[in-house]
Formats: C-alpha cells, sequence, structure tokens
C-alpha cells in the first residue's frame, strides 16, 4: 500500500525525524491560509502516488500567500502526467504547501528489503535528488549499504558508518546517525516495505530535513496497522483494483481485450503470457484463489466483464481445491444476473470437473470448450478479434 | 529414490483443527502419507477427524516420532508456527501459510538458520514424491512416479507442468513448490543440488517468476555444477512493472526481475528454455530424448 507525501510526513514527524513544517490543502484558498500562516517564501506540492512530479509541473515555489494560492489553483484539478503515472494521469486533488527550504547539499537514504539475503537493507548515497537506479549505474562508489541484523535491527555503528558515507560532520553527523536510527524505528514498527528520502537535504544553517517522503507498507502486514489503513486513497487506484479488492480478489487491469479468470498466481501470469504468445492481449490479471466461493466467482466475473474493452474471456483453472462445479455456479449466477452475451473460452482441469462443465454447457452460455492451455488461449484470441473461435 | 519426503517420512499438521488444515491432512492420509497428528495449541489430548491432537510439536516429536511439519496456521502467527516446528528438531518445516508478514518471516528465517530444520515455503503448495508421501495441497492423482524434477515459485502453474508431463507418460521423482514470498526457506539452488545429486532424477523442470534475483542465481549454479539437463519457464512475460502480481514476490522492481532478464541467464547457463508455458512438457520429453 502506498500513502500520499504529506501522510508519509506526518508519520516521519512522529518518529521524530525533521520534516519542513507545512500543512495540506484541497483548495486554493486553503493553500493561502497555510503559506500565511508559514510566512515567507513556501513550496507548493501535488500529492499524487507517482514520483517525477517536479518535471511535470507538480511542484512550484511560491513567494507568498497571493502567489501559494495562484500555483494551488494550477496544481489542483489537474490530471499530473510523470513516467509513473497512468498515461491518462492522475487527477490532483490536494497539496501539500511548506516552508521553502536553503539547500546546501541534497542526500538520499532509502530503506527495503534485500530479497537475496532475506533481511533488511539501508542505503544512504550522497548523490540526492536523483534516481537511485541511475546513481546505481552511473556513479556505484556513491552508494552505501548497511544491512540490517535480521532479529537485532541496525546497530549504532551501522548508522555511523552511513552518516560517515554521506559525509557528514560535526552535530550534523550526529543529527544524521539519529536520523537514521528513528527512521529504521519507523520502517519495522509500521511494516513499511519501503521508506525513501530523496531528497534528505542539509540546510544552510546546518539541519538535515527530510524535503520528501515515500512509504509503502507491507500489505500482508496491514491487518495489525489499522491507523495505516485509514490513511488508504481509493482515488489513486484503478476502479476496477478497488472493487476487486473488496472481495479478496487479486485483480489487475491492463490494456488488452482478452479477459481472464485463473486459480494461482503462476498459472493467471502464464495465462496472460500464452494469450500474447497467441496474438492477442490480455485485459486483466486475474487470480481468485485456491478456494473461491461462488459469490467471489460471480464478483470477478462481473468485475472483468465491466471492462468494456474485454471482447472474450478464458477461465482457465488446474484445480486442486478449487472445485470446478463451484466455479461454474459462479459464472452461471454472474451471467444471468448481469445479463451477459461475451464469448467465454474455458479450460478446466480439478476436482468434479465433468459436474461443473455438464452444468455450463446446460447454462445456455456462448462457452467453448479448450482441450488444453494452449488451445484455449488460441480460440480466445480469435473470438476477441473475429468473434469466432 | 526421491528427495525430501518419501514412504518413512512422519508429518504433524500444524492448524489441522482449521478449515484447511483438517481438509488437506485427510487428502494427505488418503494419498498414503504418514500424518501422525496435528498441533492446535489449546486443543491437546482431543482428536480431530481421526487424528490425536497436541498442543505443542515437541509432544508430537516426543510421542510420534514426527519429522516434518506441515503449516496451516493463519498469516498472523505462521511464523511463529515456523520457529516452533524448527525448535522442536524437525528436519522438515513445509509451510502452505500464504500472507505472511515479510519482517515476520526476515525474524523466522534467520531462527531456522540457527536449527537443523530445512524451511520449504512459506506460500507454497508443498513437496510431493509421487507414489510415497504427499506433503501439501497439490492434488495428488496428476502425479506418477518417474525420472523429472520439478521446482517451482508457483503452486498452480506446477500442476500444469505435471499433468503436461503424466500426460506424455513421464513421471517425477519429486516435485518441490518453494513459494511465491519475497522470502522464503529453500531457494532453488537448493532443491537444484538436491536433484542433481538424486541418481533416478534424469531432468529437472524449473518454473520461476518476475522478481527478485532467484533465477539468475540458479542459472549462475546450474551452469558450474548441474550435469542434467534443465528446462526452464519464467511466468510474467507481459506482467506491468511495479505491480504485484498475486504472490508478494512476483513484482518487477526499479526495472529489475523481468521475466526477460532471467529467460537470457538461463538461457546463457544451458538452460532449455520455454517461451509457451503449453510447451513445457513436450519440452522435457525432448530433452529426455523420448
Amino acid at each position: 500500500m502506498k500513502v500520499h507525501e504529506y501522510q508519509a510526513k506526518a508519520l516521519l514527524r512522529d518518529f521524530g525525524v525533521p520534516v519542513p513544517n507545512g500543512d495540506v490543502a484541497d483548495t486554493a484558498a486553503g493553500a493561502r491560509r497555510i503559506a500565511e500562516r508559514l510566512g515567507g517564501k513556501v513550496v507548493v506540492k501535488a500529492q499524487v502516488h507517482a514520483g517525477g512530479r517536479g518535471r511535470a509541473g507538480g511542484i512550484k515555489l511560491a513567494d507568498g500567500p497571493g502567489e501559494a494560492e495562484r500555483v494551488a489553483s494550477q496544481i489542483l484539478g489537474m490530471n499530473l502526467k510523470t513516467p509513473q503515472t497512468p498515461p491518462e494521469g492522475i487527477l490532483v486533488r490536494k497539496v501539500w504547501v511548506e516552508e521553502a527550504s536553503s539547500i546546501e547539499r541534497e542526500l538520499y537514504l532509502s530503506m527495503t528489503l534485500d530479497r537475496a539475503r532475506s533481511t533488511h537493507v539501508v542505503m544512504a548515497s550522497s548523490a540526492g535528488g536523483m534516481e537511485i537506479e541511475e546513481v546505481a549505474v552511473r556513479t556505484p562508489e556513491k552508494i552505501f549499504r548497511e544491512w540490517a541484523h535480521p532479529a537485532l535491527g541496525i546497530a549504532d555503528f551501522q548508522a555511523r558508518r552511513l552518516a560517515f558515507g554521506l559525509g557528514l560532520v560535526g552535530d550534523v553527523f550526529k543529527t544524521g546517525v539519529a536520523l537514521i536510527r528513528s527512521l529504521f524505528a519507523l520502517y519495522l514498527a509500521k511494516d513499511c516495505s519501503l521508506v525513501e528520502i530523496n531528497p534528505l537535504v542539509v540546510t544552510k544553517d546546518g539541519r538535515l530535513l527530510a524535503l520528501d517522503a515515500k512509504l509503502n507498507f507491507d500489505d500482508n502486514a496491514l491487518w495489525r496497522h489499522g491507523e495505516i489503513v485509514a490513511l488508504r486513497d481509493v482515488h489513486e487506484e484503478d476502479p476496477l483494483d478497488v472493487e476487486a479488492s473488496k472481495y479478496g480478489l487479486n485483480y489487475i487491469k491492463l490494456d488488452g481485450n482478452v479477459g481472464c479468470m485463473v486459480n494461482g498466481a503462476g498459472l493467471a501470469m502464464a495465462t496472460m503470457d500464452i494469450i500474447k504468445l497467441a496474438g492477442g492481449e490480455p485485459a486483466n490479471f486475474l487470480d481468485v484463489g485456491g478456494g473461491a466461493s461462488p459469490e467471489q466467482i460471480e464478483n470477478a466475473f462481473r468485475i472483468l466483464s465491466s471492462d468494456p474493452s474485454v471482447k472474450a474471456v478464458f477461465i482457465n483453472v488446474f484445480g486442486g481445491i478449487l472445485r470446478v462445479d463451484r466455479l461454474a455456479e459462479g459464472i452461471i449466477a454472474a451471467v444471468k444476473k448481469l445479463g451477459l452475451t461475451l464469448p467465454v473460452v474455458l479450460r478446466a482441469e480439478g476436482t468434479n470437473v465433468e459436474v461443473g462443465k455438464k452444468m455450463l454447457a446446460e447454462s445456455g452460455l456462448a462457452l467453448t470448450m479448450a482441450d488444453d492451455m494452449g488451445d484455449g488461449a488460441r480460440r480466445v484470441v480469435a473470438l476477441a478479434r473475429d468473434g469466432r473461435a | 529414490m526421491s528427495i525430501l519426503v518419501d514412504k518413512s517420512t512422519r508429518v504433524v499438521v500444524q492448524g489441522i483443527t482449521g478449515k484447511e488444515g483438517a481438509f488437506h491432512a485427510a487428502r494427505c492420509r488418503e494419498y498414503g502419507t504418514q500424518i501422525v497428528g496435528g498441533v492446535t495449541p489449546g486443543k491437546g489430548g482431543t482428536t480431530h477427524e481421526g487424528f490425536p491432537v497436541w498442543n505443542t510439536v515437541a509432544e508430537a516429536v516426543s510421542k510420534e516420532a514426527a519429522t516434518c511439519a506441515l503449516i496451516f496456521v493463519p498469516p498472523a502467527t505462521a511464523a511463529d508456527a515456523i520457529m516452533e516446528a524448527a525448535a522442536a528438531g524437525l528436519s522438515l518445516v513445509i509451510c502452505i501459510t500464504e500472507g505472511i508478514p515479510v519482517a515476520d518471516m526476515v525474524r523466522a528465517k534467520h531462527f531456522v538458520g540457527g536449527t537443523s530444520s530445512r524451511l520449504i515455503g512459506p506460500n507454497c503448495p508443498g513437496v510431493i514424491t509421487p507414489g510415497q508421501a504427499k506433503i501439501g495441497i497439490m492434488p495428488g492423482h496428476i502425479h506418477t512416479p518417474g525420472p523429472v524434477g520439478v521446482v517451482s515459485r508457483s503452486g498452480t502453474l506446477t500442476y500444469e507442468v505435471v499433468g503436461q508431463l503424466t500426460s506424455r507418460g513421464l513421471g517425477q521423482t519429486s516435485c518441490v513448490g518453494i513459494g511465491g514470498d519475497p522470502v522464503n526457506g529453500t531457494s532453488f539452488i537448493d532443491v537444484l543440488t538436491l536433484f542433481n545429486q538424486d541418481p533416478e532424477t534424469r531432468a529437472i523442470m524449473m518454473i520461476g517468476e518476475i522478481g527478485g534475483t532467484a533465477e539468475e542465481d540458479a542459472a549462475a549454479f546450474i551452469k558450474t555444477h548441474v550435469r542434467k539437463p534443465v528446462v526452464g519457464f519464467i511466468c510474467g512475460q507481459t506482467a506491468p512493472p511495479g505491480r504485484r502480481m498475486g504472490h508478494a514476490g512476483a513484482i518487477i522492481a526499479g526495472g529489475k526481475g523481468t521475466a526477460a532478464e532471467k529467460m537470457a541467464a538461463l538461457e546463457a547457463a544451458g538452460v532449455t528454455t520455454v517461451r509457451s508455458p503449453a510447451d513445457m512438457g513436450a519440452t522435457v520429453t525432448k530433452v529426455l530424448g523420448r
């Protein structure tokens, strides 16, 4: 799960990590009032779940309240398009207004899981303000890493090594060490999957400030963090993805015209791949899981077929746990309720497969039975393209 | 021969009084697996669907000489169940549970590393040695004994390849699901090592997916160590970057972990790669010269 910068900065502040003073507004007048309260120059920042906002015109400097109101009115309501947003952009609904900082140096600090080592890694770089992937390619010597002990976390000496690596000295060094430790405490306490401060700045008056903050959270741990779940902004997600998540379905909308319903993540990805190999494009990823109920199947079918670009549906299930008769029950219920006429190709193996196939054959559904995965993919791609299998 | 599990494996099911645990314990027993009983803290001394229930894994070890744990405990307490099984001295701990928090697994994996236990999973279908023992949730009837070792990060995609192999008359020595989570107990390399040493395994089918570098690491290992034909498939060739594709570990992050990179690494290591998941069984047949 992702959160907005303003929400991330509030969490940072809770954990004693210094951030610029600021507040969030959803109107230009509100932005003006914040600027009045802060005094001096301010920065107005679009709040969307995507990076690259500055270059896309989503971050602007303002000399005072009047200009803050003016730039906020430009940013609010714009469809911000960055390399990280969908092609149509994201509607900006909120801006974060903060004191402008006088920057001496820009640094980088992040924490995430190192899968290869099965533990957390803290990364620091003296090349702040750039994409870390770019730094890793161009100047890898500027990146310092410390791996946390799986049970003990980051030790003081590791935080010091990172702070030395960043070239911090004197009082700033001490605050840097404390900041790294506080940030790691936040990372662990909130089950973050990513904490990224880019840039972390040293100001001209010798303070350290998190000028930007990106926090992602481990979806598997959200059950123990009601306070994080409350920060979810469904506007930032595809409406069909949000609808699917209500029913515990793993659905991701894609750009093609072949709807897919599959059990198991690996088989679902492989089904997308084979549709592409057969000359088609998948309209979605959908894993209904092993124990899907007829109600879940019904909702899954409703959601994937509500995408107007879907021209045909490929149901590919290889069940151990999933019973094909229950799958059939859910599909028939969905078709009847919604009056669907989409052609469906079914490839099913598993428990009660004959009963399930018979139910579907007798349902009056426009159904094509496939012998195997390859056969099913060829048929569904032809149906989506020509209306014939 | 086989790897990891066989007729002599004595299994204790953690979470046996839950719906999933009870259902699959019964399916495993029907297959012929020695299920000695189960553990549900607080329900010790009872029986559940014919299985004795204990409060602790240690009791299952002392009373029934259990050697392997099969875990169906819900995600909130599954990491703890893994540690309990490892502390009880079981040589093999198979965790089916999906959805364990990453931070919990980091600690649990470290804990298991300090014991003599091997952890398989979590978020996996388990391990089967056809004709001997099924310890997991896979449909037993699609498997048959034979010369192919199967290792995979995915559950149902493993059933797919096993179905393709069996329908061509090609059986399996053992099939191991290592799981779809970013932190797991047993890696591709661990399983490849075992298949490479197993005299009856004559070819290996390896199924990877997007995310992480486990397949690239496996490729480097195969190049220098594996002397048997390996067929590889990577799912997620069409997956969009930055999206988690069902499995917690299946994500292309920062442009890394793509199917194309993994396929290229496997090809460079001499692995016969398959583009279409429909061709996995036929390709294994071919490399075995049948």
